[in-house]
């Protein structure tokens, strides 16, 4: 920035824990035009002065005071046209040090230093401002699909509600009945879906269109061009968001023989009875009688490691549903369910104990040991019961109640064959063909599975989580996808029965209509929402290496045929893991560049080895360690002054030349502390811990290769909640680094 | 009055409330985010960690309380409850009583008074399992960050806290304030309490100290809990040799709460998982009538039923009683099969339920409560429910429900379908 301005806060404990004699040389030196002090900058007459400042031309604003969570609204000025850095005296320095003057005083100096030369260096970042088509496309007319279809034509917007088959209803077109969703929930409810298909096809808001897929879709959110293929042929459309809502099928029963399935006709699966119910033709396939009694069996594929891990969610209310139906519509027909936990959560419950009290209704825990035929009937034995130790039941038909598999496709799979594929027809080294044939092997099933066709670098389609299904990883955040503007909805996304799923439409058109509205304010989405800065590559310097369209978890760059980068700023998350990338360090945000770091970095005042006071640089996660290092400050907690900390947007987005940019200024260790990795992963940017560990392996090769100790980087995973932990990983780290002794290069 | 560029009002800052104000507001509706509380976050943040992941809640409110914080579309009224309501056009006129701001703006978390203050009284945020001075952080993550007094246990005539602060922020005098807005839509997003243990007598609730509710043990794990994270016994401070999950605690029981509460066999697997982490050596048992793991969360009935030292038992507790050893004696049934267990714990968990807020907090706009005191939306009324005002249903859940909501709130704000 231009004109820098550093205003220093003497209130809570800052002005008695620093002496800051010197702080006004050490800021003009460092490029600040004006200094001053104040007892309590947040206090109304503190922000005046700094508003004051900023209206006659400062827009570069140092506020030396609290951590940047503190006070936010109070420092907080046109973001297009004034910077605001934080330098956290109080947390940093006040509430956590203990030791010499002399040490706390290097630190307060250095932390200065620093944040006076980032606010120097850095720009404002102005907003994009780009054409926003408001129209969402509804793939899947299912129920998800047609709520998520009703509420953003609701809220506004355009709508295009598309689906593979003829019809529209999915899944819950075929039911006769559905689970109670209104009070008392004690018994079944008759299908509307025929009413919100007419509302839906009646709604001049939305454009349906069936039979139809999307042959390909380019672009990024709010300018997606999309090719639609229906009878009418290819139709060329622009739509601004996407809702994913294609469904799930029934698991395949003939994989289910050991239940009895091929056994006999008279084992049918739940969409066999579901028919049956819906033509009021109860009938044994077999000779076409009533039958005089019917098990169930629960959990047919579901929570079996041989078929579905999980559980389908539905399949207990399902049948309980169809109980229901039998004992209304054929009153002489006995049904027995035989589950293993029978799920009815919250209100569903009620629903349970009015059909327990049906006449003729049997439930009974246990285990399946076998389906057998007896006579021209069946024989369900089972195992583990509490009924006894071997029960079983006689049965005239036998319902599967099979479980769900979701219609998605695994866009990453997708795209490693894309790649194998590739990498045989160039057919330029015989163990690469072999390898990408073998890939072709393992990833078959996925072969020809594409939905949506995105023309991403990282595969055509949504990548998965877990057993096939697109569903977020957060907890607090389950419409979060690694696809900008897209987004699951239904039993894609999850497993879920049919009310969880009307909520989970509405839920995905409102995230894709606020994905639209921040679009259109030139704003990211979470998780840094509102955030306006983002990335210039410079191209002239591109070395095609591949690593930032590699290794963005959102797929926002796609590749020329050269393998130069092509940006789709609204795919962008803002999260910095291309910076982080790229060797050639010409991946930078205004507010946010490699320069800027390594120039803090260089701040750093390294005393001379004799001193013996290390210099620790460590990078912290803004998103959970930053937080967690200033409760540990709360909490008076006291840790080492030699660390100097630096608050980076992820793990992801630390550039491995400020490793190097660090030890040449004679730094002892440097460490990134941020969210754990593996399969909990709690990074919000999906990858960045994870690659910031493998590029670091790659540092400390490197560091090896050079006799500098690999030791002296270290990165630590810490929860938002582990605050006390943070003063031992310091002294650990700093034990080892005495242990490696001082950084060779000091004083070089 | 027009609907469509007036607020929306979403009563609670639970996770629910603050997910449907957030939503709402990014996709640019104005948004007033109404909280009877001093700060927002509600029930989560007094978890240590949620399943399946096993990570803390702070987490994700982090990132929410910055969104909050930096989206000039949402006004917060902390401390802040409805006294009136009345249909206004299209919308409703909703008068808003916010208790009186002993401490302002000026705060700085800086700690000065709470160090100076007298009085203690018990840490609501704990459950009471600590004491805390009368004004102080509400919590460690609070936001707004700023102290709040508990006025009624000022003793007489003391300033102590206001002679301590050196920025003005403490007025002994406040007083209640009252206004009236214009809103919308309302989404009502008021949560749920823990069924009281004391009405579970029969399982020591209440009368036995080493029987203690499922949220109490999410507050002995957390670090910045009243045992700094130690799980031990209430009676005597010791590590638990033999914990007991007693599932459907409340539940699922026409005598108290017939609803399943669909969360609590999740969360007393994860917190066997707590118990196996910090003590290897003690044994776990957990007795279910059915254990409910829908989806993939099956995978932490999988971990759960994989970690040595930890068992589940099929049957229902009807009693515990306390022997002359000052062991805890359980009695299992199994209705379906009519067996009788009988075993022994010396700490039980009771899997509590969720109890929805919304019956007591009687607030004053039109819809409907059914049997169990959830809320049902009424679209007509623009009023909305959002999270365990709907329905007992776990924070992800909630979290998609509290999405639909803002959904909801906007299309009845919108003017229909065009």
């Amino acid at each position: 920035m231009n004109k820098i301005g550093v205003f220093v806060c003497t209130g809570c404990d800052i002005g008695a824990a620093v002496n800051m004699e010197n702080f006004e040389d050490i800021a003009k030196e460092f490029g600040a035009e004006s200094y001053m002090t104040h007892e309590c900058l947040c206090a109304p007459e503190g922000v005046a002065t700094i508003q004051s400042a900023v209206d006659e031309g400062t827009d570069g604003v140092v506020v030396a005071a609290c951590s940047h969570r503190a006070k936010i609204e109070e420092f907080a000025f046109d973001r297009t046209k004034v910077y605001v850095e934080r330098v956290s005296l109080r947390e940093q320095v006040a509430w956590s040090m203990n030791g010499e003057a002399e040490d706390t005083q290097m630190l307060a100096e250095d932390l200065m230093r620093m944040g006076v030369k980032r606010a120097k260096v850095v720009k404002a970042p102005q907003p994009l401002d780009l054409d926003v088509d408001r129209t969402v496309l509804v793939v899947g007319a299912g129920l998800a699909g047609l709520h998520a279809a009703q509420a953003a034509a609701g809220m506004g917007n355009p709508v295009l509600l598309i689906d593979a088959a003829d019809e529209l209803g999915g899944y819950v077109a075929g039911m006769k009945d559905v689970v109670p969703e209104t009070p008392p929930y004690d018994t079944i409810h008759a299908n509307e879906i025929a009413q919100l298909i007419s509302a839906v096809e009646g709604d001049a808001g939305i454009k349906v269109y069936k039979s139809t897929r999307t042959k390909k879709i380019d672009g990024m959110p709010g300018q997606f061009e999309v090719d639609l293929e229906g009878p009418f042929g290819v139709e060329h459309v622009k739509v601004g968001a996407i809702v994913q809502a294609t469904g799930a099928m029934a698991y395949d029963a003939a994989k289910l023989p050991h239940l009895g399935y091929g056994l006999s006709a008279d084992v049918v699966t739940t969409n066999d009875l579901e028919s049956m119910l819906v033509e009021s033709k109860l009938a044994r396939p077999s000779d076409g009688k009533l039958p005089g009694r019917i098990v169930f069996i629960q959990c047919a594929g579901s929570r079996d490691p041989e078929h579905l891990a999980y559980c389908s969610s539905e399949c207990c209310a399902a049948s309980l549903k169809q109980v229901a139906a039998i004992h209304r519509d054929f009153p002489d027909v006995e049904t027995a369910v035989v589950y293993r936990d029978m799920r009815t959560p919250a209100q569903l419950e009620h629903f349970y104990q009015g059909v327990q009290e049906m006449p003729g209704s049997l439930f009974a825990r246990g285990e399946i040991d076998c389906v057998s035929v007896v006579g021209d009937g069946l024989r369900v034995a089972i195992k583990e019961s509490l009924l006894g130790d071997d029960v079983s039941i006689d049965a005239d038909l036998v319902v599967l109640a099979t479980g769900l598999v979701p219609n998605s496709a695994d866009g990453e799979s997708i795209r490693l064959l894309t790649d194998a594929h590739g990498v045989i027809a160039k057919n330029e080294s015989d163990t690469q063909v072999a390898a990408a044939k073998e890939k072709l092997e393992t990833l078959g099933e996925h072969e020809g599975t594409e939905i949506l066709n995105l023309t991403y670098r990282q595969g055509p389609d949504l990548p998965v989580l877990s057993y096939g299904f697109s569903d977020s990883h957060y907890i607090c955040f389950p419409y979060e996808t690694r696809r900008t503007g897209v987004y699951a909805a239904g039993s894609v996304r999850a497993p879920m029965d049919p009310a969880q799923a009307v909520e989970d439409g509405l839920g995905a058109a409102m995230k894709a209509v606020q994905c639209l509205e921040m679009a259109a304010r030139g704003e990211a989405v979470h998780p840094r929402a509102g955030d306006i800065s983002v990335p210039e590559f410079s191209l002239q310097r591109c070395t095609q290496c591949k690593r930032c369209t590699e290794e963005c978890p959102f797929g926002t760059i796609n590749e020329d045929e050269k393998g130069t980068p092509e940006y789709n700023e609204l795919r962008c998350r803002r999260c910095g893991i291309c910076l982080g990338s790229c060797p050639e360090r010409i991946i930078n945000f205004p507010d946010y560049t490699v320069l800027s770091v390594a120039d803090m970095i260089k701040s750093v005042n390294v005393p001379d080895e004799e001193d013996e006071k290390p210099r620790v640089i460590a990078f912290l996660c803004e998103n959970d360690a930053i937080p967690a290092l200033d409760e540990a400050a709360k909490r008076g907690l006291k840790w080492n002054p030699w660390i100097r900390i630096i608050p980076v947007r992820c793990l992801g987005a630390i550039n491995v030349v400020w490793i190097a940019d660090s030890l040449s200024n004679g730094i002892d260790g440097i460490m990134l502390m941020g969210c754990k990795k593996g399969d909990d992963y709690q990074c919000h940017y999906i990858r960045g811990s994870e690659l910031a560990e493998y590029r670091m392996e790659n540092v400390q090769e490197t560091l090896d290769r050079l006799t500098l100790e690999s030791d002296r980087v270290r990165i630590v995973d810490i929860a938002r909640n582990e605050y006390e932990k943070i003063p031992e990983v310091f002294d650990d780290f700093l034990e080892k680094l005495d242990e490696v002794g001082p950084n060779p290069y000091k004083g070089f | 009055m027009n609907a469509s560029t007036s607020p929306l009002m979403v009563i609670g800052a639970g996770i629910a409330g603050v997910t449907t104000a957030l939503e709402a507001a990014e996709a640019g509706r104005d948004v007033i985010l109404v909280e009877r509380e001093s700060t927002i976050g509600g029930r989560v943040l007094r978890m240590h960690n949620y399943f399946p992941k096993l990570c803390p809640p702070s987490c994700g409110m982090e990132l929410n309380t910055r969104r909050v914080e930096r989206n000039p579309r949402i006004a917060v009224a902390t401390s802040t409850t409805v006294t009136a309501a009345e249909r206004d056009g299209d919308g409703w006129s909703v008068t808003l009583k916010k208790a009186p701001a002993y401490v302002d703006d000026r705060c700085t978390s800086c700690d000065d008074c709470a160090k100076v203050c007298p009085s203690k009284v018990p840490d609501p945020f704990n459950l009471g399992l600590a004491e805390v001075p009368a004004i102080r952080l509400p919590h460690l993550d609070a936001w707004p960050a700023r102290y709040s007094l508990d006025r009624e246990a000022c003793a007489d005539g003391c300033t102590a806290c206001v002679d301590a602060c050196k920025f003005n922020a403490i007025n002994l005098d406040a007083q209640e304030t009252e206004e009236t807005v214009s809103v919308g839509a309302v989404v009502l997003a008021t949560g749920w309490h823990p069924y009281p243990i004391e009405n579970l007598s029969d399982l020591g609730g209440g009368v036995l100290p080493d029987v203690i509710a499922n949220v109490t043990l999410e507050r002995l794990t957390a670090p910045a809990g009243p045992t700094g994270g130690k799980i031990v016994r209430p009676s005597d401070g010791e590590a638990p040799k033999k914990v007991a999950f007693v599932q459907c605690a409340g539940s699922r029981d026409v005598n108290h709460q017939a609803w399943c509460s669909g969360v609590c066999c999740l969360a007393s697997m994860k917190q066997a998982m707590y118990v196996n982490e910090q003590l290897p050596e003690t044994e776990v048992t957990l007795y279910y009538i059915d254990r409910r793991t829908p989806g993939r969360n099956e995978d932490m009935l999988t971990r759960a039923a994989e970690l040595e030292g930890v068992n589940m038992i099929k049957g229902k507790v009807g009693k515990v009683t306390q022997g002359a050893d000052g062991l805890m004696n359980l009695r299992v049934e199994d209705v379906e099969s009519g067996r009788l267990l009988e075993e022994t714990a010396d700490l039980v968990v009771l899997a509590t339920g969720m109890t929805p807020n919304l019956p007591e907090v009687n607030l004053p706009f039109e819809f409907q409560l059914d049997d169990d005191g959830f809320g049902l939306d009424n679209p007509a009324a623009k009023v909305f429910m959002a999270g365990v005002a709907r329905r007992p249903e776990d924070v992800a859940a909630s979290v998609r429900d509290a999405t639909g909501s803002a959904a909801k709130a906007i299309v009845a704000t919108s003017g229909g379908a065009k």
